[in-house]
């Protein structure tokens, strides 16, 4: 039983961390907010002042702000789609007996630990790459034309990228789920004479939706603000091609000096992230209650 | 009653897996292949997989372009803003774990909330802030950003680990007389230092690749290897083989610390929803 003074400890012992989170999410996003409403142009600092819903009219009429959302979407699920999809596949081959299996999952997970810069950096020289990539020597090899990746499917080449990365990640989590599943529960089935994929689908699948919810979850947080991977990749062309939201917040502020559009541009995204959040949060409370 | 795992199976699934695992781990393979390649064999066509191998291309890299100082920021800025955050973390995971009152849950979540807010968000601000400081680009900046970011997933794992200690014994220790800083330091602290080393692990990780607030909030002087490695994508640094050194020694160590924290991996990035 803790006493009085140990309870008034403890919360002081939490304030430091709350206070330091607290300071974090409200001063600079209350920056961002008042930013977003002045007219603020580092190249022309003496031009300042009230400039009302000017700024977000302004991102919001952009041509290339649709495609950036729409960029942004299809970047999330796409990668989110490989990774689920390949994660529990890769998941039920890796835990089966298998010769060397610790090898193997040094194999698989080995890419999630490689820096963002690095990874997009081979792929897009040493494998994509139209002339001396190994995708080119391949192609060539079939008789077909090497594709240039960045020049004809920027979005997708981006998406292969970061599948990549995060696929180690999806196969981990969902591997280590599927180990705990009941041995029993199988040995049943298999005496009943279920299929192997009446299994999967009655037994294996609704096992493993916590663990995909939270893979849906966690990747999400992180997929919607990719940014490296196209800094060094194709600097989100050709034109806007592969600009997601996150790129086109950074080129507004670090390239073009645009403070206020940047920040009308920095809380859309913020919008975007909670609409995201929310939907996600609702659609999977169930999973994540038990 | 074992299940009857039939040879052919065994070998059949053994096969495919090392297959999709070398396909998997090919770029990287590749990367340190080219890294011993003179600059003419990494364009070779066809690729050579057999070459008179070099280490011209790491000592080049390490003569020539400061690698050890970006090398050395990468150092201070993940481990500084590890070590920062985990001592302004633990007294507060401890408390949630030990004492919580009605509102952790809250508090928990809202901390996990503050992760959902996207870099953007707060991009201009954070970049202004630095400028008027003077902390653009300077090694301090970066580790107190770091901190910040990366304190929520910090509080949480630790409160995954330590919410796995049983309470009971912390009450043994008090009911003898142990002064509050007795026990963190002589029960707690032993207890809990695995899983403070694997949320170290897995945080220095996270830190050492991260590549946003690297990338915007540096140039030369305090640029980690994450910004370093970016310059190599201009068209005149087109060097494969140099790219490849580089990026072998970069992300050598913290690849191998990563093949020993798959399990805490797990348990710390699902926030223990996931064991």
């Amino acid at each position: 039983m803790a006493t009085a003074h140990t309870k008034t400890l403890s919360r002081i012992m939490n304030l430091p961390s709350i206070i330091l989170l607290f300071i974090w999410m409200i001063v600079p996003l209350g920056m961002t907010i008042y930013y977003s409403f002045q007219r603020y142009n580092l190249l022309t600092p003496q031009r300042r002042g009230f400039n009302g819903w000017f700024n977000y009219e302004f991102f919001i009429t952009d041509p290339a702000f649709f495609e950036a959302i729409g960029n942004t979407l299809l970047l999330v699920s796409g990668v989110l789609a490989i990774t689920i999809i390949g994660g529990v596949l890769l998941g039920i081959l890796l835990n089966q007996a298998i010769v060397g299996r610790g090898i193997v999952r040094i194999l698989f997970i080995s890419p999630f630990f490689i820096m963002p810069t690095v990874s997009a950096l081979i792929w897009k020289n040493m494998l994509m790459n139209p002339i001396y990539g190994i995708f080119a020597h391949i192609a060539e090899f079939f008789g077909a034309d090497p594709v240039d990746f960045f020049a004809v499917i920027p979005l997708l080449s981006i998406i292969i990228i970061v599948a990549w990365q995060w696929l180690p990640f999806a196969t981990l989590i969902l591997l280590t789920a599927m180990q705990s599943l009941d041995q029993e529960q199988q040995e049943a089935a298999d005496m009943d004479g279920a299929s192997t994929l009446a299994k999967f689908y009655y037994i294996t699948l609704p096992h493993l939706a916590r663990a995909i919810t939270v893979v849906i979850l966690i990747e999400t947080i992180f997929l919607l603000s990719i940014f490296a991977e196209i800094l060094v990749t194709t600097n989100g062309g050709p034109g806007t091609a592969s600009t997601n939201l996150t790129y086109m917040v950074y080129n507004r502020a670090l390239l073009q000096y645009d403070i206020g559009g940047a920040s009308a541009g920095g809380i859309i995204a913020v919008i975007l992230a909670n609409i995201v959040a929310i939907f996600l949060i609702r659609a999977v409370g169930k999973n994540l209650e038990a | 009653m074992a299940r009857k795992v039939t040879l052919q199976r065994k070998l059949g699934f053994t096969a495919l897996a090392w297959f999709l695992g070398c396909i998997m781990f090919f770029p990287i393979f590749w990367m340190i292949l080219t890294s011993f390649k003179t600059e003419i064999d990494a364009i070779a066509s066809p690729p050579l997989v057999f070459f008179q191998a070099t280490w011209e291309n790491y000592q080049l890299v390490l003569n020539q372009s400061d690698y050890l100082k970006y090398f050395g920021n990468s150092v201070v800025i993940a481990g500084g803003s590890t070590i920062l955050a985990l001592l302004v973390a633990i007294p507060s995971a401890w408390s949630m774990a030990f004492s919580p009152t009605r509102h952790t849950k809250d508090v928990l979540m809202w901390m996990l909330s503050t992760k959902m807010m996207p870099p953007v968000g707060v991009l201009v601000p954070i970049y202004l802030m630095l400028k008027y400081l003077g902390l653009l680009d300077t090694r301090t900046g970066l580790v107190i950003i770091m901190m910040l970011i990366n304190l929520p997933i910090i509080i949480w794992m630790l409160y995954t680990y330590f919410k796995e200690i049983p309470s009971e014994i912390l009450e043994a220790s008090r009911m003898d007389g142990a002064v509050l800083w007795k026990e963190i330091v002589y029960v707690l602290l032993p207890m809990a230092l695995p899983g403070i080393a694997s949320t170290l692990l897995l945080n220095l990780i996270l830190a050492w690749n991260e590549a946003f607030w690297t990338l915007n909030l540096t140039a030369a002087n305090a640029a980690p290897l994450t910004a370093f490695i970016a310059s190599y994508s201009s068209p005149e640094g087109l060097f494969w083989s140099k790219l490849s050194a580089a990026s072998t020694m970069a992300i050598a160590p913290i690849m191998v610390l990563g093949w020993f924290s798959q399990k805490q991996l797990v348990t710390g990035l699902t926030f223990g929803a996931v064991k």
